[in-house]
């Protein structure tokens, strides 16, 4: 039973460290395996704590097992396996290597029973992740993932204080139940909150993620705003300032979305409306909504993780991303086409496919309980999201006007990939009751009842219908070359531009001041030097030592004189 | 090398063909509210066509607003690369200057 004691990340980081030093077949077989037999040694693991030592008078608890981890721990396993197969084709050894660390630290982190191991790898996500989005090696990619990186560990960094702060209140560092009580509870809520791209943090995401490399940002957009998720149900659900925060998450995002013209970065705003639905399935807290929100966390995974995939083929094979760039591929590459939509119909919550099941036991729950304006913006964001990533995301690759660019599918180990992403979308739209059996409670509900089918089928529809519409009557907004400003603009432009104003304003003042200071001094200098030459007269020429030579002189000289006299 | 297939949607017929199937599943699923009982847990779901009226007003708003908030949000493509850029360049020259003998 020793295996029993193998927390998961281990597997990962000593992947990592074989991945460094092995090169072709070998190190893809190996990156392949790693996932794989870790997931069959999670299955056999039972629930309860693991790993427990103490340290300095406190209990550390770096792998402990429930249902909600293990959640949680297997999607992370799928999503892992199926960006390494999207990868092998990578040679590039810093990225393979940096994405088993990031896969092994977020699985560190799902399955951390304390604080202080889970700010271990909240920072190791950050560190290791980071290198996904260098790896482009463009300037461009550099001084994003420098912004990304900053804020990661800005997170990290209040999560320590915060639980520095929660050690000191409650005599503990067990990472259960936290709430907003105390500086200990803000403190980690805010850490989470960034993570987790609670709005006027959320930039960081829309920003780096769509500058990582075209397999790089498969892994990103797997783990990091997941293990936020899975944190946030740990230590605050039933907050209710959730709700809100979440159904605002929802919103936001897709108006930036229909402007927005880099395809990734669609996604990624696409990624944070995702996330608000789990957010608010947090913030109310029922057995349903907990089980809305992390089943949707677990669906989240692969159906983002496909478009995203889809998404990175077509940048691997046109070079392109920008919507005004592309068009017209479904020509050359309709396999890629078809999983596309698959993972669009599935974030788009068609019944049968993934998303459906999950995001309507949130939209119940919320009902339920009695958000009825949460609700309605729920059912807002819902359309939205279909608006977006269902139909434009698609749409604007792979029809369109055609951008006479023929470029042919990726290479099978990215189509590989994707299938497996998108069977999964199929296989738990169809059967959700797999998914449903690893859930946290058991709540008995059903998502195919006709009322739930016919309205979202209603919703969906014409929702689309709109769309053909605005597109008929040339009112749709056309993909235009162009940066939309955000909150990001706050410290990439003005930030910047106000430290520059005060640095040359403080330089000039300090020029003005230097100045004055140097001629109020002159002038005392010259005016004092004036008086003492006043004063001095005969005594204090401008050669004191030649003058003061020549009086010694007369003065001896008159001695001699005097001498004489006598 | 010029390619000279004709693909589905290449012709405008088989758009036509499409849109009208489209427009014949929407008419049967609005028509679909007489038929289906539903359970509801909140009057607004019993008005007739809540949902389909609800997702056409509802996209329909939601591309007009972003829209308009493109007069203020709209920016040159290197927006901010112009910034950081020229920043960068500043700093890598300075460091060729120090090295450098005609500086």
């Amino acid at each position: 039973m020793w295996m029993l004691e193998i927390p998961p990340f281990v597997p990962f980081f000593i992947g990592a460290v074989i991945a460094a030093f092995t090169r072709g077949r070998l190190r893809g077989l190996v990156m392949v395996l790693i996932p794989v037999l870790s997931a069959i040694h999670l299955w056999t693991v039972p629930d309860g704590s693991h790993l427990q030592f103490a340290f300095l008078s406190y209990e550390l608890i770096p792998y402990r097992v429930d249902k909600l981890s293990l959640m949680f721990g297997y999607v992370f396993h799928i999503a892992a396996f199926i960006a390494i197969i999207y990868a092998l084709h990578v040679r590039d050894t810093v990225q393979q290597v940096a994405a088993l660390m990031y896969a092994g630290s977020g699985l560190g982190a799902v399955f951390s029973g304390d604080l202080l191991s889970l700010f271990v790898f909240w920072e190791l996500l950050a560190f290791t992740s980071v290198f996904l989005i260098w790896a482009r090696r463009t300037q461009k990619a550099y001084t994003a993932g420098m912004r990304y990186l900053i804020i990661q560990v800005i997170s990290g960094l209040l999560l320590l204080v915060g639980a520095l702060f929660y050690a000191a209140e409650n005599g503990t560092l067990a990472f259960g139940y936290i709430g907003l009580q105390g500086i200990a509870g803000w403190l980690i809520f805010i850490a989470f909150g960034i993570k987790c791209a609670f709005p006027f943090a959320h930039n960081w995401l829309t920003d780096a993620y769509p500058e990582a490399t075209v397999t790089g940002t498969v892994f990103l957009s797997a783990f990091t705003s997941k293990v936020a998720v899975y944190s946030l149900a740990r230590a605050y659900p039933g907050t209710e300032l959730l709700i809100y925060i979440g159904a605002a998450m929802t919103c936001f995002p897709i108006f930036f979305a229909v402007i927005e013209n880099d395809l990734r970065r669609v996604l990624a705003y696409s990624l944070i409306n995702q996330v608000g639905f789990m957010v608010v399935g947090i913030g109310i807290g029922t057995a349903l909504a907990i089980n809305g929100a992390v089943s949707h966390a677990f669906n989240d995974v692969i159906f983002k993780g496909l478009l995203f995939m889809s998404m990175g083929a077509v940048l691997h094979m046109t070079g392109r991303i920008n919507g005004s760039d592309l068009g017209g591929l479904y020509k050359t590459m309709p396999k890629t086409t078809i999983l596309c939509i698959v993972g669009a119909a599935s974030i788009s919550a068609f019944p049968l496919f993934s998303g459906f099941v999950s995001k309507s036991m949130v939209m119940s729950a919320a009902l339920e309980n009695g958000h009825n304006w949460v609700w309605l913006m729920l059912l807002f964001a819902s359309a939205g999201v279909f608006h977006h990533a269902g139909i434009k995301i698609p749409y604007f690759a792979f029809f369109a006007h055609d951008s006479g660019i023929r470029a042919s599918d990726p290479p099978s180990n990215m189509l590989i990939a994707m299938f497996i992403a998108a069977a999964l979308c199929v296989g738990i739209g169809v059967y959700p009751a797999a998914l449903y059996s690893l859930l946290p409670y058991d709540t008995g509900y059903n998502p195919y009842d006709a009322t739930h089918v016919l309205a979202q089928t209603q919703l969906l529809f014409f929702s689309a219908l709109a769309f053909v519409w605005l597109n008929l009557k040339n009112l749709y907004p056309p993909e235009l070359r162009s940066t939309n400003i955000d909150v990001e603009w706050t410290y990439r432009r003005v930030l910047p531009a106000v430290w520059q104003g005060t640095v040359a304003m403080s330089q000039q003042i300090y020029g003005v001041f230097s100045q004055s200071v140097n001629r109020v001094f002159t002038l005392t200098t010259n005016y004092l030097a004036h008086k003492n030459a006043k004063i001095s007269g005969l005594l204090s020429d401008k050669h004191p030592a030649g003058s003061m030579v020549l009086w010694v002189v007369v003065i001896l000289a008159s001695y001699l004189l005097l001498t004489f006299i006598k | 090398m010029a390619n000279k297939k004709q693909y589905i949607f290449d012709n405008p017929k088989n758009v036509k063909r499409l849109l009208t199937v489209f427009y014949v599943l929407c008419a049967l699923l609005l028509l679909l509210d007489f038929v289906i009982e539903r359970n509801v847990y909140h009057p607004w779901e019993n008005l007739w066509g809540f949902y389909p009226i609800y997702g056409f007003v509802g996209c329909v708003v939601l591309v007009f607003v972003a829209k308009w908030m493109r007069t203020f949000l709209m920016r040159p493509e290197d927006y901010y690369e112009k910034l950081e850029e020229a920043r960068f360049q500043k700093d890598q020259q300075l460091t060729k200057g120090d090295n450098n003998v005609d500086a």
